[in-house]
C-alpha cells in the first residue's frame, strides 16, 4: 500500500513544484466560458440553459488536453521501464497514475467550476448539481483518458492522437453527466442519470487498469 | 515471423495452420478471389433487380424507400466488420495468430468505408422523407460513432512505424471499443428519448414483407460478398508490403555489413 | 554499508532464446546459465543483442522462442521483485532531489529508506541530497540511477553499460559495487563494451554476442 502510494505523492509532488501545466489547465477550462458567449451571444437565458452541458464539455476538453503528461515524462526518463519491476503490479501503477492524474485535472476544473457558472449565467441551485455530476463523471474520463495515453506512449506525437482515440468511448459518461447536471424540465431525469453515470464511472474506472497495463506492456514489447 | 518464403514448415499442415502462415494463405487466396468476386457480381445483378422491379414502393415514402436495399445492408455490414475485427483482435492478442493481425488492419478501412456509406445512404434517405439529412435519432447516432471509431483505429495504425507493434495496440483499442459499443448504443439511445419523445419511424419496422426480405437479404449477402473480395485483397496486398519491407531491410543490413 | 540479512539465493537458466525485434531476428538459439555468486559479461559490437538480452531477462521484451527460468525464487513472488534493472535511461525525476528520488525508488521497490543517506555517501552524492537532480552533471546523474541499486537489495542486477559517463574512478566504483553484490551472493549481468576493472577470478564470465554464433 505505501508502494501505491508513493506512486502518487511522486506525482503529486512533481505537479505542485511545477505548477504551470495545471494553471494553463484551468486557464483553458476558463476561457472556455469566455469565448462561448462571443460565439452565442449574451442571450442570458441562452446561456443558462447551456450552462450545464457547456461544462461539461470544457471540463472533457481540457482533460484531453493533459493526457501528453500522464506516462511521456515516465517514458522518457526510464521511469516506466523501472516501475515494472516495483513491488506493486503493473495494473496498480495504473490505477495510481489515473488517481494522480484525477487529482491534478479534475480537482482544479471542479474548482473553477463556479466561475464558469457565473459566466454562463448558470442557475447558482444548479451549481451544485454541475459538481456532484463532474465529480462522480471525472474518474472515468480520467480512466479512458490514462488508457488513451497508453495505448500511445510509446509515439512520439502519441498525445495528439490520444484525445481522438477515447472521445467516442466518454461520449456516454459526457451524455449521463450533463443530463445529470442540468435542470429545468430534465431535472427528473438528471436523478437517474447520476445513477448511471456513477454505475459507469466506477466499472470503467475499475476495469481500465488492466486495459492500461496490457496497453502499456506491449508498448514495450 | 518466419521467413516468408520458407515453405519447410508446411510439413504437417492442418486447415488452420493452412490459413495461418502467410505463404499458403496467398496460395489459397488466390483461387477464391475470382469465384467471390463472380458470386457478388451475379447477385448484386439479382438484389438490384429485385430492387428495383419486384418489390413494391413503401405506401408512405413512395420510392425512395429503395434507398433502403443500399441502406440496411450497409449499416449491417459495419456492425459485423467490427465484430470480425473484434474477433482478429483476440487472435492476435490471445492466440497470437499470424493472419490476425492482418486481418483487423485489412477489415479497418473496408468497415469505415461501409459505415460512411450507411450515413450518406440514411442521410440521403432521410432528406425526402423527413426534410432534413442529418436526424440525430439513436440509430444513426450510433453509427457516426461506429465510423468515428473506425477511423481512429485507422489513425492509430498510421500512427506507428512499426506495424508487427502497433497491431497488438490496436488489438486492444478495438476490444475496448468492443466492449464500449453496447453502452454506447445504450447511452444514446437514453439521450434520444430524453431530447426527442417523438419516435423516429424505423425501416425494418415490426412487418416486413417477403417483398422487402428477399432483396434485402440479397443485397446484404451480395455486400458481404464484396466485403470478402475487398478484405482478401487487401490482406494479400498487406502481406506482399511486408515482405517488401522485410527484404528492404535486409538490404540494408546488408550494405551496413559490408561498408 | 550494513548488510543485514544474506541476498535470496537466484539460479538463471536460459535455454534456446530467440529474440526478435522490429522483425529482425537479434539472436537465435542462445543459451547460458549464470550462479548466484557471478558477475556475466556481456560483450559484443553495437546491434548484437545486449540491450535486448537484459530486457528479455528483466521480463520486458517477450522472447520469440526459448525459455528463461530463475529457479530459488518462491512460486508466489513475481520474478521482477528480484531484479534491478539500471539501462540507459537514469529513471530519475529531474524535479525532485537526489534524496527524493531515492526515497521514492526505496518505497515502491520496497527497499529501506535507512539505506538512502548511505547510499547517497557511497555514490559520493552527499552533497548533492537536497540538489534538484536536473541540476546534476551527466556522471553524478549516472551515479544516482546507480544508487537506486543500493536502497532496495535484490539478488539480481542487470546493467546496461553502467559505466556510460563516468570517469575512471567512476569505472572502479561500479566495480566495487559489483565486487560487493557478488560477494553477497548476487547474481549480475553487465553488458559493457569497456572493460570493467573488476578482478579477474572465477566469479567472472564473459559472454559474447555477435554473429557467428
Amino acid at each position: 500500500m505505501s508502494a501505491f502510494l508513493a506512486l502518487i505523492r511522486r506525482d503529486l509532488r512533481l505537479t505542485l513544484r511545477a505548477p504551470g501545466e495545471v494553471l494553463t489547465l484551468i486557464l483553458f477550462f476558463v476561457m472556455i466560458g469566455v469565448t462561448v458567449p462571443f460565439a452565442i451571444g449574451p442571450d442570458k437565458v441562452l446561456l443558462a440553459r447551456l450552462a450545464p452541458g457547456i461544462v461539461w464539455i470544457a471540463a472533457l476538453l481540457s482533460a484531453l488536453l493533459a493526457l501528453d503528461r500522464l506516462f511521456r515524462p515516465d517514458q522518457e526518463d526510464g521511469s516506466l521501464r523501472a516501475l515494472r519491476h516495483a513491488d506493486i503490479s503493473l495494473e496498480a501503477v495504473a490505477l495510481a497514475k489515473l488517481i494522480a492524474y484525477w487529482l491534478t485535472t479534475a480537482v482544479p476544473l471542479m474548482l473553477a467550476t463556479p466561475l464558469l457558472a457565473v459566466m454562463m449565467n448558470m442557475d447558482m441551485a444548479l451549481l451544485g448539481r454541475s459538481l456532484v455530476s463532474l465529480l462522480v463523471g471525472t474518474p472515468g474520463l480520467a480512466a479512458f483518458g490514462t488508457f488513451g495515453a497508453a495505448l500511445t506512449v510509446s509515439l512520439r506525437h502519441g498525445g495528439l492522437i490520444a484525445p481522438v482515440l477515447i472521445l467516442p468511448l466518454s461520449i456516454p459518461i459526457l451524455i449521463f453527466g450533463a443530463s445529470a447536471a442540468a435542470g429545468g424540465a430534465l431535472a427528473s431525469a438528471g436523478n437517474a442519470a447520476l445513477l448511471l453515470l456513477a454505475g459507469l464511472s466506477l466499472a470503467v474506472t475499475a476495469l481500465s487498469p488492466f486495459a492500461i497495463a496490457l496497453a502499456l506492456r506491449l508498448s514495450e514489447d | 515471423m518466419e521467413s516468408p518464403l520458407d515453405t519447410e514448415t508446411a510439413k504437417k499442415m492442418t486447415w488452420f495452420d493452412r490459413i495461418a502462415h502467410p505463404g499458403q494463405f496467398l496460395m489459397w487466396s488466390r483461387y477464391v478471389l475470382l469465384p467471390l468476386a463472380v458470386g457478388s457480381a451475379l447477385l448484386f445483378v439479382l438484389g438490384l433487380w429485385f430492387a428495383f422491379f419486384n418489390s413494391p414502393p413503401d405506401y408512405q415514402m413512395g420510392d425512395t424507400v429503395r434507398i433502403m436495399y443500399i441502406h440496411v445492408p450497409n449499416a449491417w455490414l459495419s456492425q459485423f466488420v467490427y465484430a470480425l475485427m473484434a474477433v482478429s483482435a483476440i487472435g492476435t492478442l490471445v492466440w497470437r495468430h499470424p493472419m490476425a493481425d492482418v486481418s483487423m488492419k485489412a477489415a479497418a478501412p473496408l468497415g469505415a468505408a461501409f459505415t460512411a456509406m450507411a450515413l450518406f445512404t440514411g442521410a440521403l434517405w432521410g432528406r425526402p422523407t423527413w426534410g432534413t439529412f442529418w436526424e440525430w435519432d439513436g440509430r444513426m447516432t450510433s453509427t457516426l460513432i461506429l465510423l468515428l471509431m473506425y477511423l481512429g483505429l485507422i489513425a492509430l495504425w498510421r500512427a506507428f512505424d512499426d506495424q508487427l507493434r502497433a497491431a497488438k495496440i490496436v488489438a486492444v483499442l478495438t476490444l475496448v471499443g468492443a466492449i464500449n459499443i453496447p453502452v454506447i448504443k445504450f447511452s444514446v439511445d437514453w439521450w434520444n428519448t430524453l431530447h426527442q419523445p417523438a419516435s423516429v419511424f424505423r425501416a425494418d419496422g415490426p412487418t416486413m414483407p417477403p417483398e422487402i426480405l428477399t432483396p434485402l437479404l440479397v443485397m446484404s449477402l451480395a455486400f458481404t460478398f464484396l466485403f470478402g473480395v475487398l478484405h482478401i485483397v487487401r490482406m494479400r496486398t498487406e502481406i506482399f508490403r511486408r515482405r517488401v519491407k522485410s527484404l528492404e531491410r535486409k538490404r540494408a543490413l546488408e550494405g551496413a555489413k559490408t561498408s | 554499508m550494513s548488510k543485514s540479512a544474506p541476498l535470496p539465493v537466484r539460479h538463471l537458466a536460459v535455454t534456446d532464446l530467440t529474440c526478435l525485434r522490429g522483425g529482425t531476428t537479434i539472436f537465435a538459439n542462445l543459451g547460458f546459465s549464470a550462479e548466484p555468486g557471478t558477475v556475466t559479461l556481456l560483450r559484443g559490437p553495437n546491434g548484437a543483442g545486449k540491450t535486448s538480452l537484459l530486457l528479455c531477462l528483466a521480463g520486458i521484451l517477450r522472447p520469440e522462442a526459448g525459455t528463461i527460468a530463475w529457479s530459488g525464487r518462491d512460486a508466489e513472488e513475481r520474478p521482477s521483485t528480484d531484479m534491478h534493472l539500471v539501462g540507459h535511461q537514469p529513471a530519475l525525476k529531474g524535479g525532485l532531489t537526489a534524496a527524493e528520488n531515492l526515497q521514492f525508488w526505496a518505497e515502491i521497490n520496497s527497499g529501506d529508506p535507512n539505506l538512502i543517506e548511505g547510499a547517497l555517501d557511497n555514490a559520493g552524492l552527499s552533497h548533492a541530497a537536497h540538489l534538484e537532480t536536473r541540476l546534476l552533471s551527466a556522471g553524478q546523474t549516472r551515479r544516482l540511477a546507480l544508487a537506486r541499486l543500493l536502497v532496495a537489495r535484490r539478488p539480481v542486477w542487470l546493467l546496461d553499460e553502467p559505466t556510460a559517463a563516468l570517469d575512471s574512478q567512476g569505472d572502479k566504483w561500479v566495480a566495487s559495487l559489483i565486487e560487493e553484490q557478488i560477494g553477497a551472493g548476487g547474481l549480475v549481468i553487465a553488458a559493457t563494451h569497456l572493460d570493467l576493472a573488476l578482478k579477474k577470478s572465477r566469479s567472472v564470465r564473459t559472454l559474447k554476442l555477435g554473429p557467428g554464433k
